[in-house]
C-alpha cells in the first residue's frame, strides 16, 4: 500500500467538495426504498482518493440505506453507482471486496463465534493466501485486539470491536472503505483514537473513506468533506471546514 | 460386572451412530436455523443405494463410498432446490418443507427399492471379541463403526478448523451478510453445508443398517435418538451433539438391559429424556446461543 502514499497526497484537496476529475466513487441520483418507505431521494454524491468523505444526518436520514445500496446489500430503484468509473449498480454483494469496496456494517459485524484472528482471516479469504506480516501490521494498528487474538470475538469490548472489524476490511486492501456508524456506543476518547487512526492510513497511505455518522462533531473534526443528508435527499455538500463554521446548518441538521 | 461392562459396550457403539446422526443436524442447524427432519430419509435413500450396489455384487467399500458421494450430491440438490427458496422466511416454512421431504423420500424409496425387509450386510463380524474365557460385547463390527465415526468426526475439526473453505463455511454461518460483504459466496457455503451434513447422516445410516434389516422408515428412530442427543448438546454445538449422542447411547441401552421389558421401552425413554431437557435446560449442554447474541 505504501505505493499509493505519492497518489494519495496529491488528490487531498483543501478546498470544498466539489473536486474535479473523476471521482474514486460516485453516486448518481439514487434512489431506493425499505418496503413502502423512500430511504434516498435521488442522492448524488462523490467521494475522492485520498480522502474522508462524511455523511451527516439524524437518524432515519438515510445515511445507512446508502452506504447498503452502494454495497448492493439493497438495490437501487434508480440512479447508479460507479466505482473507479465502472458502473457497479446491479454487481453482487460478493463481488464488491474484489472491486476494492470494503463495507463495514452498522452494529460492527464482529462474527461473535469466531475467534479475533479468525474475524481477521475472513477479511482476506477472498484473496487466497496472505503473508504473516500483512495480519502483523494489523496487529501493531491495533495492540488491543493482539492481546487477544486467539480468544472468541464476543469478549470483546465495543471499541476492541470496532477496531477488531476495521482491520478485517483493511485485510482486504480497499481502495475505498465504507464505514457506517464507528463510533456508536463508544467512549469519545476510542472514538478519536480510530479517526486519528484512519486519518493516518487516508494521508500515509492513499486509503479513501466513505463514513457514515450521527456524530457530525467528531467525523466534521476528521473529514475532508461533509454531506449532509435530510429525509433522504442531500442538503449540501462542502468541505468540512466550511461545515463545521456554519453555525445555523449545524443547528439545523447536525444537532451541535 | 460382567453384564454391566457389555451394555455399556453396546451403549458406547449405538451412541457414536446417535452422535453422527446428531452432528448432521448440528451442521445444518448452526448454518441454516433449520432443523432437517429429512435426514433420515435422505440417509435411509443413499443405504438403499449401498445395498443395491451390494446385491450387485459390488463390494461393501465400493458401496460405501458411492453412498456417501450419493448423500453429498442429494445434500446439495435438497439444499438447492427444495430450502433455498424458504431460507430467510419463517422458521415453519422450512420445517414443513423437510418434514415433507421426509415423506417424499421415504415413498421414492418404497416405489424404487420396495418396501420389504432386507438385510444389510456388515464388512465385519458380529461376534464379540473374546477376552479370558467370556466374549464381550464389542465386536469387529462396533470397531469399525466407532472408528468410522471417529475418523469423519476428525475429519471435520480439520476441515473447519484449519482450511479456508471450512472459515468460509463458518463465517457464512455465524454472520452471512458480513461474510457476503467481505466476499464469500454464501450461497455456496451452504450448499456445501447441506451436503457435507447429508453425508456425515448417510454414514450414521450406513452403519446403523449393518447387521440389520433395512426398509423404506427403519431410520425413523434414529431420527429421534439424533434429534434428541443434539437437542441434549444443546443443538448448536458439535461437541455437544457427540456427547449428548454418547450419553444417550448409554441410558438407552441402560434401560433397555436393566429395566424389565426395557427394549420396548427405549424410544420412550428417549422421548422422556428430550421432555427433562427441554424442562431444566432448554439450552442443551453446550449451547453457545448466549454467545451468539453478545
Amino acid at each position: 500500500m505504501a505505493d499509493t502514499r505519492a497518489h494519495g497526497s496529491t488528490a487531498v484537496a483543501t478546498d470544498g467538495g466539489t473536486a474535479a476529475g473523476p471521482a474514486l466513487l460516485e453516486v448518481e441520483d439514487l434512489t431506493s426504498s425499505y418496503g413502502a418507505v423512500r430511504a434516498l431521494d435521488g442522492v448524488s454524491l462523490r467521494a475522492d482518493t485520498g480522502r474522508i468523505t462524511a455523511v451527516l444526518g439524524a437518524n432515519g436520514a438515510g445515511k445507512t440505506t446508502l452506504l447498503r445500496t452502494v454495497s448492493g446489500l439493497v438495490r437501487s430503484s434508480s440512479g447508479r453507482v460507479v466505482l473507479d468509473g465502472e458502473d457497479i449498480t446491479s454487481a453482487s454483494v460478493e463481488s464488491m471486496v474484489g472491486r476494492g469496496m470494503a463495507h463495514v456494517p452498522e452494529g460492527r459485524g464482529v462474527i461473535a463465534e469466531l475467534t479475533v484472528h479468525e474475524n481477521l482471516r475472513v477479511g482476506a479469504l477472498f484473496r487466497g493466501k496472505v503473508e504473516k506480516s500483512e495480519y502483523d501490521r494489523i496487529y501493531d494498528l491495533f495492540p488491543r485486539i493482539a492481546e487477544r487474538r486467539d480468544q472468541p470475538a464476543h469478549v470483546l469490548s465495543g471499541g476492541e470491536r470496532q477496531m477488531l472489524v476495521i482491520g478485517r476490511a483493511l485485510l482486504a486492501q480497499p481502495r475505498i472503505l465504507l464505514l457506517d456508524e464507528p463510533s456508536l456506543g463508544l467512549a469519545p476518547r476510542i472514538v478519536a483514537q480510530i479517526f486519528g487512526l484512519l486519518r493516518r492510513l487516508v494521508d500515509d497511505e492513499g486509503l479513501s473513506v466513505l463514513l457514515v455518522e450521527q456524530n457530525a462533531r467528531s467525523a466534521l473534526s476528521v473529514a475532508d468533506v461533509g454531506v449532509v443528508l435530510n429525509l433522504g435527499r442531500v442538503v449540501v455538500t462542502d468541505s468540512a471546514r466550511t461545515l463545521m463554521a456554519d453555525e445555523d446548518l449545524r443547528h439545523a441538521y447536525l444537532g451541535f | 460386572m460382567q453384564y454391566f461392562v457389555n451394555v455399556t459396550l453396546t451403549g458406547l457403539t449405538e451412541g457414536m451412530v446417535y452422535s453422527a446422526f446428531a452432528l448432521a443436524l448440528v451442521l445444518i442447524w448452526r448454518s441454516t436455523r433449520i432443523v432437517n427432519f429429512a435426514q433420515g430419509s435422505m440417509a435411509a435413500a443413499t443405504t438403499f443405494i449401498a445395498l443395491a450396489l451390494i446385491q450387485a455384487g459390488q463390494s461393501y467399500w465400493v458401496a460405501l463410498v458411492v453412498a456417501l458421494l450419493s448423500g453429498l450430491v442429494l445434500g446439495a440438490i435438497v439444499e438447492r432446490v427444495v430450502i433455498r427458496p424458504v431460507e430467510g422466511g419463517p422458521e415453519l416454512n422450512a420445517v414443513i418443507v423437510t418434514l415433507g421431504l421426509f415423506v417424499a423420500i421415504q415413498a421414492a424409496i418404497a416405489i424404487v427399492f420396495g418396501s420389504a425387509f432386507q438385510s444389510f450386510p456388515t464388512p465385519f463380524g458380529l461376534e464379540g471379541f473374546q477376552v479370558g474365557d467370556n466374549r464381550i460385547a464389542l465386536t469387529p463390527n462396533s470397531v469399525w463403526v466407532i472408528a468410522a465415526v471417529l475418523v469423519t468426526m476428525a475429519l471435520l475439526v480439520v476441515l473447519f478448523r484449519f482450511t479456508r473453505i471450512g472459515l468460509a463455511m463458518r463465517a457464512s454461518a455465524f454472520g452471512q451478510e458480513v461474510a457476503r460483504l467481505l466476499g464469500v459466496r454464501v450461497g455456496r457455503m451452504l450448499t456445501l453445508g447441506w451436503a457435507l451434513a447429508a453425508v456425515v447422516g448417510s454414514l450414521a445410516g450406513l452403519l446403523i443398517a449393518g447387521g440389520e434389516f433395512v426398509y423404506p422408515a427403519y431410520m425413523d428412530s434414529l431420527i429421534v435418538f439424533g434429534f434428541v442427543a443434539a437437542v441434549l448438546g444443546g443443538l448448536d454445538s458439535p461437541i455437544g451433539a457427540i456427547v449428548g449422542g454418547l450419553i444417550l447411547g448409554l441410558a438407552l441401552s441402560y434401560v433397555s438391559g436393566y429395566v424389565e421389558r426395557g427394549s420396548a421401552l427405549v424410544n420412550v425413554a428417549a422421548l422422556v429424556i428430550l421432555m427433562i431437557v427441554l424442562l431444566v435446560r432448554p439450552g442443551g449442554l453446550f449451547a453457545s446461543s448466549t454467545a451468539r447474541r453478545a
